[in-house]
């Protein structure tokens, strides 16, 4: 389709780490590609300068943590034609969301010299509970060879190739030998989605559930299977409880064997 | 029939490679036996051997020197035949912009494809035979060929490795496909360690097998050689940790689409698809369109698909199998019954990979023996202990 003037991209940032803003940076040759088809309108990491909304394509990355961003987030949404939330943190609530499990009021004079300070909601929530999103890259942090198509697919009105399916099927696609049935390491690979190339079980490790559930993930018959093999329920627990803790899937299950 | 001795053994793999095969055969890496490039013997799983169960595998060493004294590993023939990822084509706009609205293209050429060397396949178990033979009839025996399986398959050379290992979770024996294989190959060898020093019963199955024996250093065999390979298959048959009763299994399975079995078995399966990668006549596949960002190229891929996922049974509004249950039904109606009717043969072989590599350890000879017997359902507890 012939297209007039450049989209404008913007890139957001809430209670994150920036590590996904930086898998855009990494992009290296692609990323003069990215340039080249887009305007950078605003992406604070890269760039100091800033083009005002409205914004064609808007990647958030991060949680939603604080009253300020809750409000934040719907001015992003307001400015935006789509909204691509990118990473853990911005689909599932990212590490920080082990705060939902406990009370994070107890922990906060452990940390800030003074507690007043700091206004912080109680839960790290993900970005679609509180906005409309259009799509979603998942990862911590996002695979860049992702980004890039979903960003190709985006600029070309086609649709974007982001399987959701299990680790497992890249893993075994790559020829890796399983680890779990081959040295008895707990791997997250068959509930989790794919995305990363089955990087862990390709450097002989577990997978750690970066990228989320898969679709209809079988959160107990995985569990079970672990319990059955000597795991104690801490560490089932813990396995669970990673950055993808608050995804349903995963903290359902992580609360059915904390009691 | 020859026989060639352990020593003697490299002078098939030089005939292989002055011929300029790419010889490919089980060898070790990370802590299983799996299939790959090899330039000589030496690479060969020497005095390994490995335990297999549902969801458990093992390597170990064995305690003579065999170089096939172990059973099918986690890597099947079908992904040299038919890789996992294919390109199937890649165009390039011509024109200047996506903006200048000049429509126009030209086709690149799929990288390679002419100048892969062609392939020897060393060691292939005959259960492996049998689904090489299974996925011809998928490829090339229907209407239409699938043109890159029959440029792989017609250039590979087949030396089978006669079964006198099988492991735990193995059933040819039950499948009709081994442990031994009649032919369908070019060279066929039997490892036989009873006789004194390590030695190799070799046979020709065609004209490519016999020309290169020709070159190999080997001398009759015995009549006591060829009774102790004799003895090694049989005693094979008898060793394998599985079996399947056929009488009727096709029929059985398709009267039993709404068997309360079927229900018990997705609360245990993943759906993660492990089964079906492994399984070696699995053949499903999707194609993806992809783009590049500024839209100059444009390329086709195939992957490896499978049943197990929401996408593959997708259609307009919605997919055909969203339930585990449907999925896993699929998948055993498929191997078991609808196959027959398709090719007159079972989709399995009994090669054991999918109870292997299931992370779960559900078992194909369990999931249709409790739907052919009833009885069974009460006594087989729903989860089976791995380490049984
Ligand atoms: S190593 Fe993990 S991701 Fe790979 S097949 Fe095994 S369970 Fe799946
Ligand atoms: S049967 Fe096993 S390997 Fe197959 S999809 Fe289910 S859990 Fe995965
Ligand atoms: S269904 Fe299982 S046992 Fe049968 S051929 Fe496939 S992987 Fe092997
Ligand atoms: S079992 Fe499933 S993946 Fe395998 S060939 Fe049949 S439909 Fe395809």
């Amino acid at each position: 389709m012939p297209r007039q003037r450049k989209p404008k991209l913007a890139v957001w940032k809430f209670a994150s780490c920036d590590g996904c803003q930086l898998s855009l940076l990494d992009c290296e040759e692609e990323l003069l590609a990215v340039v080249g088809e887009v305007e950078i309108a605003y992406f604070l990491e890269a760039s100091r300068a800033v083009i005002k909304g409205p914004y064609d394509i808007s990647l958030v990355e991060g949680s939603i943590t604080t009253p300020h961003d809750e409000e934040r987030i719907h001015q992003v949404r307001r400015m935006s034609k789509t909204v691509v939330t990118i990473g853990a943190c911005a689909t599932a609530g990212g590490i920080q969301a082990l705060r939902n499990f406990t009370n994070v009021r107890d922990y906060i004079p452990l940390v800030y010299a003074t507690p007043a300070f700091i206004h912080t909601l109680n839960k790290s929530t993900p970005i679609a509970d509180h906005i409309f999103v259009d799509l979603e890259l998942r990862g911590c942090p996002i695979n860049k060879h992702q980004l890039v198509e979903l960003l190709s697919a985006i600029l070309n009105g086609r649709k974007p190739n982001l399987p959701q399916h299990s680790v497992c099927i890249e893993c075994k696609q790559r020829g890796n030998v399983c680890v779990m049935v081959s040295q008895g390491l707990p791997c997250l690979g068959p509930v989790t989605q794919t995305g990363c190339d089955a990087l862990c079980p390709e450097f002989l490790r577990g997978c750690f559930g970066c990228f989320g559930p898969k679709e209809m993930p079988n959160m107990a018959s995985l569990a079970s299977h672990w319990l059955k093999e000597g795991m104690a329920k801490p560490e089932l627990v813990r396995r669970f409880r990673g950055f993808n803790a608050y995804a349903e899937p995963f903290r359902k299950e992580s609360e059915a064997h904390e009691k | 029939m020859v026989t060639i001795q352990r020593n003697d053994l490299q002078t098939l793999f030089d005939a292989l490679e002055r011929r300029g095969y790419r010889i490919i055969s089980p060898t070790v890496r990370d802590e299983a036996i799996i299939l790959d490039t090899v330039h000589s013997a030496d690479d060969l799983p020497k005095g390994r051997g490995e335990e297999q169960s549902a969801a458990r595998y093992r390597l170990n060493r064995r305690e003579d020197d065999a170089l096939f004294g172990y059973a099918v590993g986690p890597h099947a023939w079908k992904q040299f035949l038919y890789p996992p990822v294919q390109t199937l084509l890649q165009a390039r706009r011509e024109g200047t912009s996506r903006s200048s609205g000049e429509p126009g293209f030209a086709l690149l050429n799929p990288e390679g494809a002419d100048e892969e060397p062609a392939m020897a396949f060393v060691g292939v178990r005959p259960c492996d035979l049998a689904a090489i033979r299974r996925l011809d009839a998928v490829f090339l025996q229907g209407p239409f060929q699938e043109p890159g399986y029959a440029r792989r398959r017609s250039r590979a050379l087949v030396v089978v490795a006669q079964c006198t290992a099988p492991s735990g979770t193995c059933f040819c024996a039950s499948m009709n496909t081994g442990p031994s294989a009649p032919d369908g190959f070019d060279i066929a060898l039997t490892e036989v360690l009873s006789t004194g020093p390590t030695v190799y019963l070799a046979e020709s199955g065609s004209e490519r097998g016999a020309e290169i024996l020709r070159d190999v250093t080997c001398r009759p065999s015995t009549s006591e050689e060829i009774s102790a390979a004799a003895r090694a298959i049989e005693s094979a048959a008898g060793r394998m940790g599985r079996h399947v009763d056929l009488d009727g299994l096709s029929e059985t399975l398709r009267r039993s689409i709404e068997h309360v079995r079927w229900q018990q078995t997705a609360q245990r399966c993943l759906s993660c698809a492990n089964c079906t990668m492994v399984c070696p006549t699995c053949f499903c596949s999707t194609v993806e369109d992809t783009t590049d960002l500024t839209a100059t190229i444009a390329e086709r891929r195939r992957r490896w698909d499978s049943c197990f996922t929401l996408d593959y049974s997708y259609i307009h509004g919605g997919s055909v199998r969203p339930s585990g249950m449907s999925r896993y039904r699929q998948w055993i109606m498929h191997k078991m019954s609808t196959w027959v009717d398709q090719y007159g043969t079972y989709g399995c072989t009994g090669c054991g990979r999918c109870i292997t590599w299931c992370p779960v350890g559900i078992d194909i000879t369990q999931e249709v023996a409790a739907v052919q017997h009833p009885s069974i359902e009460s006594v087989t507890p729903p989860r089976e202990n791995v380490h049984g």
